[in-house]
């Protein structure tokens, strides 16, 4: 369990970060290394054999943490627990999603970016990301472009970034009035990848549903979204806020959802298991949402 | 009873705190890894099999010779040319090496070792290693290894059937023709490790000398040092050419670092051709894939019970699934509880077929709660299960069964000696604690209600200090030869007194963690009468320095009857030479002297007294003045040998074990109706393992076997596809943290004495994990009664929840 040869340089400014990644990939491949919490494994299984990591950890413009007109701008070097600790009120959803990352000590290294730029079907952090509309800042020699969740994920852990860009920050938008969210997933052990999870998004106007957005992951090749609006409104406008009659009515909604989930299946979590854990936490999730914007309206 | 030999001491039974500890804790341990015994000791790295089957058809390592910072690599080539096979437990033609030599048979088997500067320079030039394998089909599951057509392991056993015996004892077909009712259930128990922090750690140096050559080595092994012979006879050499050292501090093992030794082989090979000494360390991945874990088993229980219920017969039969080698001590997870095969019950009539099935995957060993693991998931589910038909309560049921508490020392039918026990007073402890007939109440009413919620219990006689003679039983009675019978549970110590009277205790049990310095310090201070700073033990471990014998080591729960009862021998003869040279000064006869606070006094007349230390200092340095006859020997040692542990009988009866404790337990459950998550709600136990020595670790023995069961229970599994490849990374086999292990625990314990140690204590290192397992199964099986469902294999999550009950609901 030792990494093949690879040479290993961090920069401190973002220039540089792009010029090694340039000059790695014309001299065989250059991967980025942030927190090092998947790309690790992957060397010392020797699964991949990058011949020049670039740390990102070290540029200070990759650094910052803060509000940006109405979303929460996270530096590509930011590490998941600063996040937990200094944001997690400010973007409630990403939040929620935090602590069930691994363990303590994996947050403190690990990245929010990138969890993204690695694309894990099983990871909270993209399924949070789309379920909130965040967008990601891509960078290369080119120069930059920003580019929404929706369109950044291709597959299993596989993204639009090209072989010499990186993540250099991601935007996640601060909650707008009569938004409300709920998370929700199952795995064998605390801090286990998950075997289904599922994140939500409501936004109710005079106590009716305007938005609703779930998002399933650990399913499929990638996160999974859909737009329960009109599901969701209906059974409101029938139930208010009856969570048992909530629940019998969305699970029906959610349930086609669930139906659409295929996977192979493993050990830990067949596919009929599967569709069973999206349809009860993607159910949980929607209606924990809706009374999370009625106690936020209240306060 | 042992209470007129237990000592009046004040330090045992003390809940001390471990001297281990703070060299732990603050870094300063000294593991293999740490030491560096031998400058210029090179590092190898294992090239393994990625396939279950295969014949190797050829091996190309002219590559990987060549590559710069490589000092040799050897192959089957190299292995053949100097070892032998190891010595197996049993006449099997399943010859077994380090490395496959004319195939490969379970997926990470070694296959070629290069040696080079360092590992990150070893692993390179491992991929260029070339094996040419010729794919063979794999068979995983002991259910198609016994059939006809089955691909064979070791052509030249012409079966995958490594031993098969069958065991009778008194009237099993009668009882089964006058049974009232017959319940029978088959039953699976999973293999899984205890995967110790620490992996395998090995260095190797091999020398031509005058004699022949020498191998000295150092290992984490920690016994049983049956295996230092096993691993002198793969070598070709007597076990005094074999010079094993040990270092004090070892990462854990369960059981599992029992299976190092072929490494310890391999690595002398490998040094003999590098010319220097060859460490090797073991990484994870490696460590999943080809150390060692227990086994799994088939079982099939079926029993004669009359119409009260009561338990007139069994009729048993073991499948062990060993994996690809019978890898020694194997098959002995099939016989370390012969003795109690029939648990808590008084059964007098059983019949058990036990058969060792060799397969595609990889060889088992010792794994903590060896063999009870297994048994009492199938004994424990039959019980539940013979409730279940005849309509009576569980708890009730298993009353009415025990050995009652008039019996002891109760006679097993398959030759077990159950020294001491009062498990009726145990069993009512476990159900006042949990509230156990009330609770089933309220369960049913809340199921009732749709919730899942339910209650499970389990009872395990808890066998410590093996008697190694059950390996003898895979063996029919009549090819055992007259005179080679083998049997005992010997533990040996030498206990030192300095001129300064600080005394040093050599222990002979290679502690895995447990704590054993500390313990032999109060038992050891107490019978000196001296104060605990004036006891140093020292546990590493020299072959060449340090006594020992086969049976040394630390496995089978042996610490606590064994070790402590020959240290009790050993410092009560040190007393002796003590007491006499005090007398000298005090002009008194030794026989009035006594030993206490660090003084030696004359009995009655506390004021006439000397500090120990002189006498201590008068045998070193004024011999001249003992009486004559006396020897100026201030050391002594000593080798418990219990009486009671004897070779097998001609008619197949042996006393497994020297000691039985007993074990109680009810585990609460609920599973979430939707998403079948399991959560454990409430544990209560009672624990009997005699005489306590320290309450503060037997109740760290009691927390860590329960959660070793708990991974069993819910969380591990050393799967095989089909295809015969195995889960590699903790990714995948996931091992219990302490977010899982946090359930409410109620604790309780019963305390007889056994007759047998010297101190009365028994071994308490194993029993939750035996019962832990069968007790959770019950519980979720009660939990889902609704829905008519038995619990029949392990372990249990919201996956196999859904199945089940997707099964039942057509
Ligand atoms: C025991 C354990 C448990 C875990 N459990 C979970 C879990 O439950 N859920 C979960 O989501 N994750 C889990 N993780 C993974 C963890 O969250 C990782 O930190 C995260 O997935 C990757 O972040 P990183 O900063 O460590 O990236 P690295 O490991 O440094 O990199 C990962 C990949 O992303 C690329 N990369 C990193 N940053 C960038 C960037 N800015 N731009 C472009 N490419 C980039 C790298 O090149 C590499 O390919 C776990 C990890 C461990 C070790």
């Amino acid at each position: 369990m030792k990494p093949a040869p690879f040479s290993y340089v961090r920069p401190t400014r973002l220039d540089d970060v792009v010029g090694e990644l340039e000059e790695a990939e014309s001299a065989g491949s250059g991967k980025v290394i942030a927190g090092g919490q998947s790309l690790l494994p992957v060397l010392a299984m020797r699964l991949g054999r990058p011949r020049t990591l670039v740390d990102i950890t070290r540029v200070p413009e990759l650094a910052g943490l803060r509000e940006e007109g109405g979303s929460i701008r996270i530096g590509a070097a930011v590490r998941q627990r600063q996040v937990e600790r200094e944001a997690a009120q400010r973007i409630p959803l990403v939040g929620h999603a935090l602590p069930w990352i691994g363990h303590r000590e994996i947050r403190s290294r690990g990245t929010v970016c990138g969890s993204l730029a690695h694309a894990d079907p099983s990871a909270e952090l993209p399924a949070v990301a789309l379920c909130l509309g965040a967008v990601l800042t891509v960078t290369g020699s080119r120069g930059s472009r920003e580019v929404p969740a929706a369109d950044f994920f291709t597959g299993a852990m596989s993204t639009v970034l090209g072989g010499t860009e990186l993540v250099t920050a991601v935007r996640f938008p601060a909650p707008r009035a009569g938004e409300g969210f709920g998370f929700g997933e199952m795995a064998r052990r605390h801090g286990d990848f998950a075997l289904a999870g599922a994140a939500a998004r409501v936004r109710l106007d005079g106590g009716g549903v305007v938005e609703a957005q779930l998002v399933g992951f650990g399913v499929a090749d990638r996160a999974r979204s859909q737009d329960f609006t009109g599901p969701l409104a209906e059974a409101v406008s029938r139930h208010g806020q009856d969570e048992k009659a909530l629940t019998a009515v969305m699970t029906e909604a959610v349930s086609e959802m669930a139906e659409d989930v295929v996977t192979a299946g493993d050990a830990h979590a067949s596919q009929d298991y599967r569709r069973r854990l999206i349809r009860v936490l993607g159910t949980r999730a929607l209606v924990r949402a809706c009374a999370d914007s009625r106690r936020r309206a209240k306060r | 009873m042992a209470s007129a030999e237990s000592s009046t001491g004040s330090y045992v039974g003390q809940p001390l705190a471990r001297i281990e500890d703070p060299a732990l804790v603050t870094g300063r341990g000294r593991f293999l890894d740490d030491l560096d015994p031998l400058p210029g000791t090179l590092v190898a790295a294992v090239v393994r099999s990625p396939h279950p089957h295969a014949r190797i058809r050829g091996v190309d390592l002219e590559r990987a010779r060549r590559h710069p910072g490589v000092a040799a690599v050897i192959g089957p080539e190299e292995v053949l040319e100097t070892l032998r096979p190891f010595p197996l437990s049993l006449k099997t033609p399943m010859p077994y090496y380090p490395t496959g030599t004319d195939k490969v048979r379970f997926v990470g088997e070694p296959v070629a070792v290069v040696v080079a500067t360092d590992r990150y320079t070893a692993e390179d030039a491992a991929e260029l290693v070339h094996i040419d394998y010729e794919l063979l089909p794999a068979v995983v599951e002991t259910a198609d290894a016994v059939r006809e057509d089955a691909p064979l392991l070791h052509d030249s056993a012409g079966s995958n059937i490594a031993s098969d015996r069958l065991f009778d004892f008194g009237e099993v077909d009668s009882a089964f023709e006058a049974a009232a009712h017959v319940v029978a259930g088959e039953y699976s128990f999973p293999r899984y490790s205890s995967t110790p922090m620490e992996c395998y750690s090995v260095i190797s140096e091999w020398r031509e000398e005058a004699g022949g050559p020498q191998v000295t080595a150092w290992s984490n092994f920690h016994g049983p040092f049956s295996m230092v012979p096993v691993l002198a006879g793969a070598l070709g050499i007597g076990a005094a050419q074999l010079r094993l050292i040990i270092p004090q501090d070892n990462g854990g093992s369960f059981g599992i670092k029992a299976g190092i030794y072929p490494y310890v082989a391999l690595m002398a090979v490998a040094s003999k051709y590098a010319g220097r000494p060859v460490r090797w360390t073991e990484d994870r991945i490696e460590h999943l894939l080809a150390s060692s874990a227990g086994s799994d088993r088939v079982m099939r229980f079926s029993a004669a019970v009359d119409a009260e219920g009561i338990v007139q017969a069994l009729d048993v039969d073991f499948r062990e699934n060993v994996g690809a080698y019978l890898r020694p001590p194997e098959p002995a997870t099939l016989y370390r509880c012969f003795g109690n095969i029939t648990g808590a019950y008084r059964i007098d009539n059983v019949r058990l077929r036990s058969r060792a099935v060799v397969t595609n995957k990889a060889p088992t060993g010792l794994n903590r709660g060896f063999g009870g693991q297994q048994l009492y998931f199938g004994l424990e589910r039959l019980m539940d299960r013979i409730a279940r038909t005849l309509g009576q309560n569980p708890a009730e049921l298993r009353r009415r069964n025990l050995v009652p508490t008039a019996a002891f020392p109760y006679a097993t039918p398959t030759g077990g000696i159950y020294d001491s026990g009062d498990y009726e007073q145990a069993v009512a402890k476990v159900l006042e604690s949990s509230r156990y007939q009330q609770l089933r109440k309220e369960q049913e009413e809340a199921r009732a209600r749709g919730e899942l919620v339910g209650t499970g219990i389990a009872l395990a006689v808890e066998p410590s200090a093996t008697n190694i003679g059950y390996v003898g039983l895979a063996t029919p009675a009549e090819e055992r030869p007259p005179g080679r019978d083998k049997s005992g549970s010997t533990e040996h110590v030498r206990v030192t007194v300095d001129p300064s009277g600080t005394v040093s205790v050599l222990l002979g049990t290679v502690p895995q963690g447990q704590g054993h310095a500390t313990v032999a310090r109060q038992v050891v201070a107490d019978r000196l009468g001296l104060p605990l700073e004036k006891v140093v033990p020292k546990v590493d471990m020299d072959t060449d320095s340090t006594p020992w014998t086969v049976t040394s080591g630390s496995y089978s729960s042996r610490f606590s009857p064994l070790l402590t009862s020959a240290l009790v021998e050993a410092a009560d003869r040190v007393a002796e030479t003590i007491k006499v040279a005090a007398g000298v000064l005090l002009e008194a006869p030794p026989q009035d002297l006594e030993l206490d606070g660090g003084l030696v006094r004359v009995a009655g007349a506390e004021e006439r007294s000397v500090a120990f230390r002189h006498a201590a200092g008068l045998v070193h340095w004024d011999p001249g003045a003992l009486p004559d006859g006396v020897d100026a020997q201030l050391y002594a040692e000593a080798a418990f040998t219990p009486p009671e542990s004897t070779a097998p009988s001609r008619t197949d009866q042996i006393n497994s074990s020297l000691c039985y404790g007993f074990v109680a337990e009810v585990v609460q459950v609920r599973i979430d109706p939707e998403t079948y998550e399991i959560s454990i709600q409430q544990v209560n136990a009672v624990h009997d393992a005699g005489t306590v020595l320290n309450p503060l670790l037997i109740e760290g023995q009691v927390h860590g076997a329960m959660v070793h069961g708990l991974g069993g229970a819910l969380y591990e599994e050393m799967s095989y596809t089909d295809s015969g490849q195995p889960t590699s990374t903790f990714m995948d086999y996931l091992v219990p943290t302490s977010a899982e292990a946090d359930f409410p625990l109620t604790g309780d314990r019963v305390v007889t004495p056994s007759p047998v140690t010297k101190l009365g204590a028994k071994g308490s290192g194993e029993g939750s994990s035996m019962s832990f397992p069968a007790a959770v199964a019950s519980a979720v099986e009660d939990a889902l009664s609704a829905h008519g469902i038995e619990i029949t294999a392990l372990p249990l999550h919201g996956n196999v929840i859904n199945d089940l009950l997707t099964r039942a609901t057509p």
